[in-house]
């Protein structure tokens, strides 16, 4: 073995602990609104992906209006781009929700093929409005670079402002479902929905709320991840598997479920990659996953909902 | 649904201008019997040729540039005057991204439509897909990007780079330039990756006596390279090359950037990104990194100037020309000439006539095929600018492809 300096092996703990970090806040981000409306609903989103995909065009689109018509605006149209980009995707789950969802709830099979369907026709929209080539949108300078307070110490700022904006987003999210009458509604609406339905609770536009905010939030990730990758009409499909995993993993009603099995896979992998070289780090986080799953098939934090 | 009729006028003019063009071109025709003795497509004004690229799917995005160069040469050959006398037609099929697709296809391409070449393939994988079926069908495939090597075969050409020609003058360059004496490796995990970061191996090790401090494959689609990253700070290699494949490069780049490893404190050299890659990681995320390709867009020579303008009047000013887009082009232009020189579209006799066969015209410069049916090419390091195109900082002599390089398996 080769010999570090102390000094050295510092730097190096604290980055690898930041790069962990911010793979958390990367896989909190992605199953957020998969588990609101997974858990919630028990609707199985197969196209949230592709809302992400959506929340990063939305962002690309923003950019390239901004260079066009208000180039002094650049700075800051990130931020805006994100609500946009909340907006829009949440807009889409409404009408989505409303077309769609809402005839099969009682097949919860026929959902699944249905929104796998949705999906497919939403790539197919991205490849013909925005062509097969890979996009990214040009992201201002203050987001790029590292800050780096002292020499070989450099802490990525797009990773610490995805990681502020998995906290905010996260805590927003909790404020909501436990603070909000809507959240009561929400959460009255899952545990016994005929019940909510007789005091009054209008359980239809609960539901189509449900998941336009998780289709919102899957909006918000995708808008953040093009701080860190590209966007093509595909990307959809590669997050969707992570996003699965996340909500799976942490026990399917649960939002701090999500939270838990985000941090856990997020710090397996990272340094198990660190440790091994990438694939075999990737194949050793999928395995203590697996053997965790055969020993807790409910996941994490399952829910206590009694079925109906 | 009625058809109105076109006017007697309308339906004579392509015949009077099939006439007129027979009268030119009749009297340096040869005869179809001649030409064509094992039933191929060819008629006595046209020859069929096939296109089989992924028009959709994930390899959309890397083949379009093939397809359109193809296309482009196609046009240029039947503008002036087609192939020994007879106007180019083209079957486009799609492979899809999908390797069986690529067979299925290359087989109605041979066996249905007699096609009498196929332009086609790009990444290995489809290519190893359809080399059974060219072989024993016979037909002659000419294949663009530059890939691994340890192949060869009568019925295929490769106008891209094998991996030797464009791996060993590289890693030469930045040891004679950076005094580099580490390396580390990184790669998507597939055949191709794999295979060419092996012989950079052996060469650093053998020929440079340099070290690897790190040899990692990640899933093609990967996009958290943050532990990667680490380690490359706590290894402080002299040069980390690269062999990073499709969307991953773009994460790979940014990543890099942000955790502080630009090409002010860390050489970087890369195989796997050209022009049309750039497009996606963004020229400020990779300035003063280095690609090593035969073929860049700013090349400064008048054949490359022609071809460049010719390619951006057809596909607008915004489309760029990557290294294999460039080998696309090729093709046609390398199968007109051996038509020629065979006179005759039949499969064994042009598959005789390549080795030997010169191209002047070349955007890259000059080519000549090898009796391997590789090319002899050069190999050019380019440093990338944020506005996407790289500076030619470096031109090798004329490089021998060795599809099977002796130490270095």
């Amino acid at each position: 073995m080769e010999s570090y300096s102390w000094e050295d092996l510092q730097n190096i703990f604290l980055m690898q602990g930041f790069a962990g970090i911010s793979l958390f806040s990367v896989l909190l981000l992605m199953g957020l609104g998969l588990a609101v409306i997974f858990g919630q609903m028990g609707v199985i989103n197969m196209a949230h992906g592709e809302f992400m995909a959506l929340g990063a065009y939305t962002v690309y689109l923003c950019s390239t209006l901004t260079a066009e018509y208000a180039p002094s605006f650049g700075p800051y149209y990130f931020v805006v781009a994100i609500f946009i980009a909340f907006i829009i995707c949440a807009l889409v789950g409404a009408a989505v929700e409303w077309l769609m969802i809402r005839r099969l709830y009682h097949r919860p099979l026929d959902t699944l093929l249905a929104t796998w369907g949705l999906s497919l026709i939403m790539q197919q929209t991205f490849r013909s409005t925005f062509g097969a080539r890979e996009v990214t949108p040009t992201l201002p300078e203050w987001l790029m670079g590292s800050y780096s307070p002292k020499e070989g110490l450099d802490i990525p700022i797009n990773g610490m402002f995805v990681l502020g904006l998995a906290i905010a987003v996260s805590l927003a999210l909790l404020l909501f479902m436990y603070k909000s009458s809507f959240g009561l509604r929400l959460r009255a609406t899952v545990q016994n929905r005929k019940m909510s339905g007789a005091v009054g609770i209008n359980t239809n536009s609960v539901d189509r709320l449900a998941f336009a905010l998780g289709c919102g939030i899957a909006g918000i990730a995708g808008a953040a991840f093009t701080t860190i990758g590209s966007t093509g009409p595909d990307s959809g499909s590669r997050y969707i598997v992570d996003a699965f995993l996340v909500v799976v993993f942490g026990g399917a009603a649960s939002l701090m479920g999500s939270l838990a099995s985000a941090f856990g896979i997020a710090q397996a992998q990272s340094i198990l990659e660190f440790f091994l070289e990438g694939t075999k780090g990737k194949v050793a986080t999928l395995l203590v996953i697996v053997v965790a799953l055969m020993i807790r098939p409910q996941g994490l934090f399952p829910s206590k909902v009694r079925a109906h | 649904m009625k058809q109105r009729t076109p006017s007697l006028h309308r339906r004579l003019l392509p015949v009077v201008g099939l006439l007129a063009l027979s009268a030119i071109t009749a009297s340096a025709k040869p005869p179809t019997s001649e030409v064509n003795t094992t039933g191929l497509a060819v008629t006595d004004d046209t020859v069929t040729v096939g296109q089989l690229h992924s028009a959709t799917g994930t390899m959309a995005i890397s083949e379009t540039g093939s397809i359109q160069a193809e296309q482009l040469a196609i046009d240029q050959i039947n503008a002036a005057g087609g192939v020994l006398g007879r106007q180019i037609k083209v079957i486009k099929e799609d492979g899809a991204s999908d390797w069986p697709t690529f067979a299925e296809k290359a087989k109605k391409l041979l066996v249905s439509d007699k096609v009498g070449t196929v332009f086609g393939c790009w990444t290995s994988a489809s290519r190893k897909a359809v080399l059974p079926v060219f072989e024993k069908e016979n037909g002659m495939l000419y294949y663009p990007t530059f890939y691994e090597g340890l192949e060869q075969s009568k019925n295929v050409i490769y106008t891209g780079q094998e991996a030797t020609q464009q791996i060993i003058a590289g890693l030469d360059w930045i040891v004679k330039e950076k005094k580099a004496k580490t390396f580390y490796l990184i790669g998507s995990d597939y055949i191709w990756p794999r295979t060419s970061a092996k012989i950079a191996r052996k060469h650093i090790e053998n020929v440079i006596k340099g070290t690897v401090v790190g040899e990692e494959y990640y899933a093609l689609g990967h996009t958290q390279f943050g532990s990667l990253i680490n380690k490359i700070k706590l290894k402080k290699p002299d040069v980390i090359y690269a062999i990073v494949v499709g969307g991953s490069n773009v994460s790979f780049y940014k990543q890099l950037k942000a955790a502080g490893i630009t090409s002010a404190k860390q050489t970087l050299l890369t195989i796997s990104v050209t022009e049309d890659e750039v497009l996606g990681i963004g020229g400020e995320n990779l300035v003063g990194f280095y690609s090593a390709m035969k073929y860049f867009q700013s090349l400064d020579n008048e054949n490359n100037k022609t071809f460049v303008k010719a390619f951006k009047d057809k596909y607008g000013a915004n489309s760029v020309i990557g290294d294999v887009t460039q080998a696309g082009y090729l093709g046609p232009w390398l199968w007109k000439a051996a038509v020629e020189k065979a006179n005759s579209f039949d499969i064994d006799k042009i598959a005789a006539a390549s080795p030997g066969l010169e191209l002047t015209t070349a955007p890259e410069g000059y080519v000549k095929v090898h009796p391997n049916h590789h090319l002899w090419s050069k190999l050019r390091i380019g440093q990338w600018g944020t506005d996407g195109q790289a500076k030619v900082l470096y031109e090798s002599e004329l490089i021998e492809p060795d599809p099977f390089p002796k130490g270095y398996q």
